[in-house]
């Protein structure tokens, strides 16, 4: 199978194709026919990535499975998965039969809905897939348009708002690494990614407005692209989006906006800044760690005062992300497996948060911490199922969780050791604010009129959270799964990034003497 | 030689014939009956001409000592333009014969107007530019004002005729400062006067006729004319002004930068990227307050020029050819966006009001899903051709070292995206009301936005084939 990755991709494209021009009628047949359709398109989307994985060679640093054509304006059609990316492609296809199981229960303009869903798993997939720059944008920028109607057509009350922040915020991330990225085009001749890996641009200092520019060229270029990464991942101070489009998402958007579309951000890191501006990532590498840092601890407090469930994972989110970031740009072997089984089990725990806020959602209708208290007396399953997923958030070694802190923070600690000392603090923030809701919610006696004739979780939604609970746990007692995978790329990586910043160090030091 | 020549311009002559004959014919028998029948024939023969001038033309000729050049670029600016023309006048049918609007003059003013535009690309030198200039910009003063009884639509035309006239004014008297330093009129003996170096004089002459052709393109700061005219014109013939006349105006301001001041790029780069990123910025910015869906698309066709003279700015082939392709790609998308306003009716009058759109998907999914495509492609969102048309420009902008306009651009290009989500916002997300459009499916309208959705979607794949023909034409243009 020579182009077994486009047929992973463009599957759910097929699917949603048929439904918008062969599927009639509004009536609950239709509705249900929708949803078993792309039920089955998601499904045998994650089958087929499966060969994937299984014909995937981890010792093989390059990039494998990949196709190539030629495209318009000497850009190419050009994909193929590595190390690095396998795994994101998987946490795609995995968690996206779960997101459309999850939208069950919804009933208005169904059709539309899972067109949506199916169109967006096409488009997160290819950006995880792309080997061309421009393919890379196209992918990553065309996913805002169906993300914005999610929310803008399902969502809650203040939707517009919502839909009209997240898209003009990360739409001007985004155009300006489009600048940047016709500017490699225009240096290196081409946009072959990994090409452009091995591509030296500049590094020699310039002034700008009568500002030096350390590492020239390289930096500016690395700001172009941290504008996009930054606000997508999203980072402190530009992460103020997230809690408005998290909480007027509806629920499968929140899963897939908290478990993938998040993930692009440290994807991206992962395979522009750090290998095509290495001089760029360690010039800029201080202000990362500490924004991280300061995300970490800063949003953590932002999320004790919560009084939405939605908003509290939202901004939790945004602490774990911290972790992902502040990993990445430490540039060590810890730092960057950490920071890739982060974001993997931040999509299977987040996830499966904003899940178990739906399955209360649905019964009472709102999100309203105060609204809640003492569920375990009637709703003892969910109960379970939502401490398991509250622990791993906070970290509790035996779930993912704990690995991807972990690993992230001794990677830190070998760079900066005052980074890893704030970071820290941040867990036990973690813990406070997960616990805290949890007791809210949960816990107590139930005494509020309305909580009375609550339902514990149907079948469906049991079996909904198998597959989370199954992954979290299997990744927390054996991380060796994924690093085992991601390990042969990510050393490739560090060593390149070290090589290219021990030259330019060497190289200053030269013109200094 | 003088068969020579006239083989060369035979497109045209056989247009102007076709017009004049039309008029006579028309005149004595059956006057306003026989405006549908004229208004096929006409867009048949805009079609035929286009298809002949395509698979013809060769090389570059030039007629009447070197007065009307035919050469790639004029070619490709010729169908591009007699396609626009045929889809608009096709469109328009349906909607003006409604409203009583339908007279035989309408298709042969449009005729006349297109005989002007195919001179214009085709100038090589002065004379002859104001002539297809005049020709092209008499025959639009009137249709604008083609609702007699409208008090808008003669607003309109009147405005329109009494600023086009001011900026012809201009140009004429650009063309004359450059006459009179560079001794000819054409510009193959203009670009030789450069050679050392443009003069005061000619620089005066630059200038002003810049100031004429930026009027012509509605490029900020000489686009107020634009919305009102717009707004107070049929909506058939706003959709004109919005797509053939844009291609020749551009192409027109193209040929006289490289035909006759290529030499001297320094001199009016910094001017053009001065138009294009004020037009950016200015097309952005004034479009969020509009309620009116055509005011709207003059502000969108205004930050649209702005864009394309990015291509113009960089002053190289490749800048040249990015003009082209997104010039080819804004005319796609706005045929399909007019066919939408040309639907857009209650109780069979025309509705203009962006508010009437509320909750449109409900009613006519698959209408709402070509626009939503549509506005997207307008906003530059990719995988829709309008991203690529941006790409285009950003990438010639920034190889020739304007990165600073290209980050203005994108920059713009944000604000812009905002008051398309509007129109999305409104056909989506609104709330039901009252208002409701009517539900009426004329198939030719129907057609021609589901086919310019397709197209800004189904181009990702190779853009039709067009980047060979915008290259060969722009390596006519600058060399």
């Amino acid at each position: 199978m020579d182009n077994l990755l486009s047929i992973t991709t463009f599957i759910p494209a097929i699917a949603a194709g048929i439904l918008a021009l062969f599927l009639r009628g509004d009536d609950e047949a239709a509705q249900r026919n929708a949803k078993w359709l792309a039920m089955a398109a998601t499904a045998m989307t994650f089958v087929v990535s499966l060969f994937i994985l299984i014909g995937f060679n981890p010792q093989d640093t390059g990039f494998q499975f990949v196709e190539e054509r030629t495209w318009i304006m000497g850009l190419n059609y050009k994909m193929g998965v590595d190390g690095i990316s396998i795994l994101f492609v998987m946490l795609t296809t995995f968690l996206m039969p779960i997101v459309i199981a999850s939208c069950w229960s919804v009933n208005t303009r169904v059709k539309e809905y899972m067109i949506a869903f199916l169109l967006l798993e096409t488009l997160m997939l290819g950006v995880f897939m792309a080997l061309d720059l421009v393919l890379f944008y196209l992918f990553f920028e065309a996913g805002l348009i169906p993300m914005f109607l999610i929310i803008g057509i399902w969502g809650g009350a203040n939707r517009v708002y919502a839909s009209f922040k997240f898209f003009l915020y990360t739409f001007l991330g985004s155009v300006l690494m489009l600048v940047a990225m016709v500017g490699m085009y225009s240096a290196a001749g081409t946009t072959d990614i990994p090409s452009l890996m091995g591509f030296p641009f500049g590094t020699d200092d310039f002034p700008i407005l009568g500002i030096q520019i350390v590492g020239g060229m390289q930096t500016l270029l690395w700001l172009a692209f941290f504008a996009s990464f930054a606000v997508k991942m999203p980072m402190w101070p530009v992460h103020t989006w997230l809690p408005d489009a998290h909480v007027q998402a509806p629920t499968a958007g929140s899963v897939v906006l908290a478990s993938i579309l998040l993930k692009m951000g440290g994807y991206g890191f992962l395979r522009f800044s750090l290998p095509m501006f290495p001089v760029g990532s360690d010039v800029m590498a201080p202000l990362v760690l500490w924004m991280s840092a300061i995300a970490i601890v800063y949003t953590s407090l932002v999320a004790l005062v919560q009084e939405d469930m939605k908003k509290l994972i939202a901004y939790s989110s945004v602490a774990h992300m911290g972790f992902v970031t502040m990993g990445i740009f430490t540039f060590n072997q810890q730092g960057l497996d950490g920071a890739i089984f982060q974001m993997i089990s931040h999509g299977f725990i987040a996830g499966a948060l904003f899940l178990c806020v739906g399955v209360i959602y649905d019964r009472m209708h709102t999100r309203d911490i105060d609204a809640y208290g003492g569920l375990v007396n009637r709703m003892p399953a969910y109960a379970m199922i939502f401490m398991f997923f509250t622990m791993a958030n906070v970290g509790l070694p035996g779930t993912s969780g704990f690995v991807g802190e972990f690993l992230t923070l001794v990677g830190v600690f070998q760079v900066n050791t005052w980074v890893a000392a704030v970071a820290t603090s941040g867990v036990i923030l973690s813990a406070a604010y997960a616990l805290w809701l949890y007791r809210r919610v949960v816990m107590g006696d139930l005494i509020k009129e309305s909580l009375k004739t609550i339902t514990d979780m149907t079948t469906r939604e049991r079996w909904i959270f198998a597959p989370l609970v199954f992954m979290t746990l299997l990744l927390g007692i054996y991380p060796a799964l994924v690093t085992d995978i991601i390990g042969p790329s990510v050393t490739a990586l560090v060593g390149q990034v070290e090589t290219a910043q021990a030259a330019y160090d060497a190289a200053t030091q030269m013109a200094q003497n | 030689m003088l068969s020579q020549d006239l083989t060369t311009i035979m497109p045209e002559i056989i247009l102007s014939l076709f017009a004049m004959g039309a008029l006579l014919a028309a005149v004595y028998t059956v006057k306003d009956k026989a405006a549908p029948l004229l208004v096929w024939i006409t867009s048949g023969l805009f079609v035929a001409l286009a298809f002949w001038i395509a698979t013809t033309g060769e090389g570059t000729t030039t007629a009447f000592s070197g007065m009307f050049v035919d050469d790639a670029f004029s070619r490709f600016a010729k169908v591009a333009i007699l396609l626009a023309a045929a889809a608009v006048l096709v469109m328009s049918q349906d909607y003006m014969a409604k409203r009583d609007l339908l007279r035989f003059e309408y298709p042969i003013l449009i005729a006349l107007s297109v005989v002007g535009m195919m001179m214009m690309v085709s100038a090589g030198d002065l004379m002859s530019l104001y002539m297809g200039l005049e020709l092209q910009s008499l025959a639009l003063y009137v249709v604008a004002s083609l609702r007699r009884d409208s008090i808008k639509s003669t607003e309109a035309g009147l405005k329109y005729f009494v600023l086009g006239a001011l900026s012809s004014g201009l140009l004429l008297y650009g063309a004359s400062l450059t006459y009179g330093f560079a001794g000819t009129t054409s510009f193959a003996g203009i670009i030789e006067a450069t050679d050392g170096g443009v003069s005061l004089g000619l620089l005066f002459g630059l200038v002003f006729m810049t100031t004429g052709f930026a009027f012509k393109v509605s490029a900020a700061p000489f686009h107020m004319w634009t919305p009102d005219v717009y707004e107070g014109s049929p909506t058939p013939v706003t959709a004109f002004f919005a797509t053939a006349p844009k291609i020749a105006a551009m192409a027109l301001f193209a040929r006289v930068m490289h035909d006759a001041f290529g030499r001297s790029v320094d001199d009016w780069q910094q001017i053009v990227a001065f138009l294009s990123v004020l037009s950016m910025f200015i097309g952005g910015i004034a479009a969020i307050g509009q309620t009116d869906i055509k005011r709207l698309m003059a502000y969108s066709s205004i930050a649209h020029m702005g864009f394309a003279l990015m291509g113009l700015a960089a002053g190289t082939a490749f800048g040249v050819q990015a003009m082209l392709v997104y010039l080819v790609i804004y005319v796609a998308m706005n045929i399909g966006t007019f066919a939408f306003i040309l639907s857009m009716e209650k109780d069979g009058m025309p509705v203009t009001n962006i508010a009437s759109l509320q909750m449109y998907s409900k009613r006519e999914p698959l209408k709402a899903l070509a626009m939503l495509i549509l506005l997207f492609s307008l906003a530059g969102v990719p995988p829709m051709l309008g991203f690529f048309g941006k790409f285009y420009v950003l990438k010639a902008a920034y190889d020739a070292g304007l990165g600073w306009l290209a980050v203005a651009g994108v920059v713009a290009s944000v604000i812009g995206a905002f008051y398309y989500l509007r129109i999305v916002f409104f056909m989506y997300f609104g709330s039901e009301q009252d208002v409701q459009l009517d539900r009426n499916g004329s198939p030719v309208l129907w057609g021609f936005l589901v086919a310019s959705a397709a197209v800004m979607i189904l181009g990702v794949v190779n853009l039709f084939g067009i980047e060979p023909l915008a290259e060969a034409a722009s390596l006519a243009l600058v060399n």
